[in-house]
C-alpha cells in the first residue's frame, strides 16, 4: 500500500492542480493577513472558507482522480498488489496531497506572520485538523461514489449533489425541523443531528473555540454537558475519526467485489 | 464636596491624635487580652494595637471613634458565632485584621465589620475569609473601604451573602478591593453619590456589582470576571460606568451587564470581552455608549422591551457571535460610526466609514430567540444565505435599525 | 496452466460467461477469439482476478486463484487500452512497475529493440497512441512469468513494431512460455496461434488448431472461417 500511496501521491504533487490547490491557499492566507492585520478574524473567515471549500474540493478531486486514473488502476491490478492495497494507496495519495496542499497553504503565511506568538494558534491548529478530516471523509465519500457508478458524469452529479446537500440542504432542513418541533425538547436532536453531517460536525468543533459564549447562552442541560466542558470537543473529534473510517471501510469492502 | 469632608476629617483625625491619643495593645499575653477590653479601656480617639495572634471573639462593639490597627494581620476568629465587628460610632478607623468565621443565619445579615449610623469611617487593609456578609455599609456616608480582600466559600445564592453592601449609604469611596466567591461581590441599594474605583469583583455567585434603586453612582476602571452574571444596574439614574473590564460571564441567563430600568447613563470606554451577552438591555433610555469594546460575546447587545433614544457610537463590535439582537420590529436608537468587525463593505470616496450602511440585527439571531437549539446552525452557509436574503430585503428585522457611517478601521 | 471450471459471470441481467469450462495447457499460444461482446475480455480478466466471478473456478498452476494477489508474479498482461498515470515520465513509470513487482527484469534489451530511448525523459501524456503501446509492450515483456495475457496487443503499431512484436513472441514461446492473445486481426492470429479457442455468448463455441478450424466450417481461410461460424450462428 505504501508503494501504491507514493506513487498516487507523487503523480498528484506534480499535478497541475495540486499547485493551483495549494497557490489558492497560500494566496488566501496571505491576503487574509497581510490586508486584514487581525490573526483572529483571518481564522474566522478561514473558517467560512474551510467548511465549504474544502469538502467541494475534495469531492471534486475524489471524483475525479478516480475516474481519470480508471486505467492505471487496471494497470495495476494486474500488478502483483493486493487489492486493498491499491485503492488504500490511490485514496490516502489523494487525501494525502490535498490535505497536504491545505496545511501547507494556509500555514506557511500564518507562520510567517507570527502564527506562534499569537494567542490564536489553537483555533487555527484547530482549523487545520478540521479541514484535514473534512478533506480524509468527502474524498472517501467521493472515491464511494466514484466505485458504484460506472458512468462518470453521473458519478461528478452525485458528487456534486453530496456536497450541496450537507454543506447547505441538509442545514435547511435541519433548521425547519427545528421550527416546526420548537414546542419540544430539542437539544439531543438538534446535537445528534449534526453529528450525522461531517461539516456540521467540523462547524461545531470551531464553534466551541470561537463561540462558546453564545452556545453557553443556550439553558438546555444536555447543550450544557456538551459545550461547558471537554465532551463536546471529544465526541465530535470521536464522531470525526468514525466518519473518516467508515466510508474509508465501505471503500475497501466494495472495492473487493468490484469488477474492473 | 466629598473630598473636602476627608480632608477635615484627616485634619482632625491627626491633630487629636497627636494632641492626646495614647495606643493601648493588645496582645495574647499582654495586660489587654481581648479587643472588647481595650475598646472598653480606650478614650475617644485612641489607636489599639492589636499584637499577631488568634482572638476569638465575636460581637465586638466599636462605639467610639477608634483607630484600631493589626500589627502582622492578627486573627479574628468569630468561630460561626455571629457578627464580628460592628460600628456604631463616626471617626473609626480598622486597618489590617484577618477576620475568618462570620456566622450564617438566615434571619439576620451579619457581617464581618458592620458599619451603622455613622460618618467619617476607614477600612483598610483588611482581609475577610470564611464569611457571610463582609463589609455591610448601613445608613453611614462620607467613608471609605480600601484596599481589602474579601474571599468568600459561597455555592449557593440562597445561603450566602455580599461582599461588600451599601444600604442607604451616601458619600462612600470603594476602592481597591478584591472580591471573590461571594454572592454580589458589591452591592448597592438606595445608596448615592457612590464611587466605586480599580476593584476586582470575580468568581462571584450572582453578581459582580448590583445596583438596586442607587442614583448618581460612578464606577470606573473595576475588573468584573467570571461572576454569575457581570454587573446589574437596576431601577436607576445618572450612573456613570467607566473604563470596566467584563469579562467571562458565561451562562443561559448571564451577561456581562445588566440595564434594567436605567435611565441616562453614560457609558463609556468599558471593554466587554467573551461574555454570553454583553449588555443585555431592558427599559432603558436616553443612555449613551462610547467608546466601548465588545470582544467575542455570544451577543454584543441583546435590546429586549422598549428602549429608546439610545445612542451607540464610536464603539468596536469585534467577533462577536452576534453583534446586535432585538426581540421586536420597533426601534428609536441611534448607531452610529461604529467598527463592526462583520462590516464586509468598501470606502470608495476614502473618508474612513463604509459607503454602505451596516445592519447589525441578523434574521438568524431573530430565529435564535424563537427556536434557541438552532444556535447548533451558527456559521452555517445555508445561515449566511438566509442572512444575506433578510440584509437585501428586510422581512423579520428592524428595517431602520442601521449603522449607515460603519467605521473602516477599528478605534484604538 | 490454466483450470476453468463452470465459470458464470453476470454484470447486471447481461450474462456474459455461461458456465464456461476451459483448460489450457501449458506452452504454447493459445489465441482467443470471438465477437464483440463474447466475453473475451471478461475471461481474461476473471483470469487476472480483475472481475471476480460469480460462480465457478479458475485455477493456475494448480491454485484455485479466488482473493489471491501473489500468483500474478508469474502472469504478464498487456492491458487493451495503454492509459498511464499522465504525469509521470516513461522511465519512471517503469522503474515504478519493477518497484512494484520485485522481480528481475530485462528492460533495457526492450526500449532498444523498440527504440523507445528518446521517449525515456518525457511524459506520458505526450506520448502517441503507439508509442504508448510499445511502453505498454515493454512493461509488459519485461519480466519472465510463465504466463503472458496479450488484450489487442497490435493496436496502434507500425508495421515495423508489429514484426518485433511477433519475434518477441515467439522468442518467448520458445522459452516455453504460455501466451494468452486476443486479436481482431486474423492475419495475426493465423501467424502466431497454436490454437484457437472461440468464444461465443459466454460459452467455448470451438476449441482446437487452426487446421482444425479451417476443417469444420470448410473454409481456407481464417478470417472466413470465423465469419463462417459468425453467420452459421446468427442463421442457426
Amino acid at each position: 500500500m505504501l508503494k501504491i500511496l507514493k506513487y498516487s501521491f507523487y503523480d498528484l504533487i506534480r499535478s497541475r492542480w495540486s499547485y493551483v490547490y495549494f497557490l489558492f491557499y497560500l494566496a488566501l492566507g496571505f491576503v487574509l493577513l497581510f490586508l486584514n492585520n487581525d490573526v483572529s478574524k483571518a481564522v474566522i473567515t478561514l473558517m467560512n472558507v474551510i467548511i465549504v471549500l474544502v469538502p467541494l474540493i475534495g469531492t471534486i478531486f475524489g471524483v475525479m482522480y478516480y475516474y481519470n486514473s480508471r486505467e492505471f488502476t487496471e494497470l495495476l491490478l494486474a500488478q502483483p498488489i493486493r487489492r486493498t492495497s491499491i485503492f488504500l494507496g490511490q485514496y490516502f495519495g489523494v487525501a494525502g496531497s490535498l490535505a497536504l496542499s491545505l496545511v501547507l497553504g494556509l500555514g506557511i503565511p500564518f507562520v510567517i506572520y507570527g502564527l506562534f506568538r499569537s494567542d490564536a494558534i489553537f483555533d487555527f491548529t484547530l482549523l487545520l485538523v478540521t479541514g484535514a478530516f473534512l478533506t480524509l471523509i468527502f474524498t472517501a465519500l467521493s472515491f464511494n461514489i466514484a466505485l458504484s457508478n460506472e458512468n462518470k458524469i453521473k458519478g461528478f452529479g452525485y458528487a456534486v449533489l453530496l456536497w450541496l446537500f450537507m454543506a447547505v440542504i441538509y442545514d435547511g432542513l435541519f433548521l425547519m425541523s427545528l421550527i416546526v418541533f420548537e414546542e419540544y425538547p430539542l437539544d439531543t436532536f438538534s446535537l445528534i443531528a449534526t453529528m450525522l453531517n461531517p461539516i456540521d460536525l467540523s462547524r461545531t468543533l470551531i464553534l466551541l473555540k470561537l463561540d462558546i459564549s453564545a452556545l453557553l447562552g443556550y439553558t438546555g442541560a444536555v447543550f450544557k454537558d456538551f459545550f461547558g466542558t471537554n465532551k463536546g470537543l471529544f465526541i465530535s473529534l470521536i464522531m470525526l475519526v468514525l466518519w473518516t473510517v467508515i466510508p474509508v471501510w465501505r471503500l475497501v469492502s466494495k472495492a473487493k467485489a468490484k469488477d474492473f | 464636596m466629598q473630598s473636602k469632608h476627608k480632608l477635615t476629617f484627616i485634619l482632625l483625625f491627626v491633630i487629636l491624635s497627636f494632641a492626646n491619643a495614647k495606643t493601648i495593645q493588645v496582645c495574647a499575653d499582654c495586660e489587654v487580652n481581648t479587643i472588647k477590653k481595650g475598646i472598653a479601656l480606650a478614650a475617644d480617639f485612641d489607636t489599639l494595637l492589636i499584637k499577631k495572634g488568634t482572638y476569638n471573639e465575636f460581637n465586638i462593639r466599636v462605639n467610639k471613634p477608634l483607630t484600631i490597627i493589626g500589627e502582622n494581620y492578627p486573627i479574628i476568629d468569630g468561630k460561626d458565632q455571629g457578627e464580628i465587628i460592628t460600628v456604631v460610632s463616626d471617626n473609626v478607623t480598622i486597618d489590617g485584621l484577618f477576620i475568618i468565621n462570620v456566622g450564617t443565619s438566615y434571619t439576620e445579615d451579619y457581617a464581618a465589620i458592620r458599619v451603622v449610623k455613622s460618618k467619617n469611617f476607614l477600612i483598610q487593609n483588611v482581609v475577610l475569609e470564611k464569611l457571610f456578609f463582609g463589609i455591610y455599609l448601613e445608613k453611614s456616608s462620607y467613608g471609605r473601604v480600601y484596599h481589602n480582600k474579601i474571599i468568600g466559600d459561597a455555592v449557593e445564592e440562597f445561603n450566602s451573602g455580599n461582599g461588600i453592601q451599601l444600604w442607604y449609604s451616601k458619600h462612600i469611596e470603594v476602592e481597591q478591593n478584591i472580591v471573590q466567591h461571594v454572592r454580589d461581590g458589591i452591592y448597592l441599594e438606595f445608596s448615592d453619590d457612590i464611587l466605586i474605583k480599580n476593584n476586582s469583583s470575580t468568581n462571584n455567585v450572582r453578581y459582580g456589582l448590583h445596583f438596586m434603586f442607587s442614583n448618581n453612582d460612578i464606577y470606573e476602571n473595576n475588573v468584573f470576571e467570571n461572576n454569575g452574571s457581570g454587573v446589574a444596574v437596576m431601577f436607576s439614574k445618572e450612573i456613570v460606568m467607566r473604563n470596566n473590564t467584563f469579562r467571562k460571564n458565561w451562562g443561559s441567563a448571564s451577561f456581562g451587564m445588566l440595564l434594567k430600568e436605567i435611565n441616562d447613563a453614560e457609558i463609556t470606554g468599558n471593554t466587554f470581552e467573551e461574555n454570553t451577552v454583553g449588555i443585555s438591555i431592558e427599559g432603558s433610555n436616553r443612555i449613551k455608549y462610547l467608546n466601548n469594546n465588545f470582544l467575542n460575546n455570544g451577543w454584543a447587545l441583546k435590546v429586549r422591551g422598549a428602549c429608546y433614544g439610545n445612542t451607540f457610537s464610536a464603539n468596536n463590535f469585534l467577533h462577536n457571535s452576534f453583534d446586535v439582537s432585538y426581540n421586536s420590529k420597533l426601534n428609536d436608537n441611534i448607531f452610529k460610526g461604529n467598527y463592526w468587525s462583520k462590516y464586509t463593505g468598501y470606502d470608495l470616496d476614502k473618508d474612513g466609514t463604509g459607503d454602505v450602511p451596516y445592519r447589525p440585527v441578523k434574521l438568524f439571531s431573530y430565529i435564535v430567540n424563537r427556536t434557541p437549539e438552532t444556535i447548533v446552525l451558527l456559521r452555517s452557509l445555508f445561515m449566511d444565505i438566509i442572512d444575506f436574503s433578510e440584509k437585501v430585503s428586510p422581512v423579520f428585522t428592524p428595517d431602520k435599525l442601521l449603522d449607515a457611517t460603519p467605521l473602516m478601521k477599528q478605534i484604538q | 496452466m490454466i483450470q476453468i471450471d463452470n465459470l458464470c459471470k453476470r454484470f447486471g441481467k447481461n450474462e456474459v460467461l455461461r458456465n464456461l469450462d476451459l483448460t489450457i495447457e501449458p506452452k504454447g499460444i493459445v489465441a482467443i477469439l470471438g465477437p464483440n461482446g463474447s466475453g473475451k475480455t471478461t475471461l481474461i480478466k476473471s483470469i487476472l482476478g480483475m472481475v471476480i466471478p460469480n460462480q465457478g473456478t479458475i485455477t493456475i498452476s494448480g491454485e484455485n486463484i479466488r482473493n489471491k494477489w501473489k500468483y500474478l508474479r508469474d502472469i504478464e498482461y498487456l492491458p487493451q487500452i495503454a492509459n498511464f498515470p499522465n504525469n509521470l515520465k516513461v522511465r519512471e513509470l517503469i522503474r515504478m512497475i519493477k518497484d512494484l513487482h520485485q522481480q528481475p527484469s530485462k528492460e533495457e534489451k526492450l526500449i532498444a529493440l523498440f527504440g523507445l530511448e528518446p521517449f525515456l525523459d518525457k511524459k506520458l501524456s505526450t506520448l502517441s497512441g503507439g508509442t504508448k503501446q510499445k511502453v505498454n509492450i515493454v512493461m509488459t515483456f519485461m519480466f519472465d512469468g510463465p504466463l503472458i495475457i496479450l488484450d489487442e496487443p497490435t493496436t496502434g503499431l507500425d508495421p515495423a513494431a508489429l514484426i518485433q512484436l511477433k519475434q518477441l513472441i515467439q522468442e518467448e514461446k520458445s522459452n516455453g512460455k504460455t501466451i494468452l492473445v486476443t486479436s481482431h486481426i486474423m492475419q495475426f492470429v493465423e501467424e502466431v496461434a497454436d490454437e484457437v479457442v472461440y468464444l461465443l455468448e459466454g460459452k467455448i463455441y470451438f476449441k482446437g488448431s487452426i487446421d482444425q478450424l479451417k476443417k469444420m466450417t470448410n473454409q481456407t481461410n481464417v478470417e472466413h472461417a470465423i465469419a463462417a461460424i459468425a453467420s452459421e450462428n446468427v442463421h442457426a
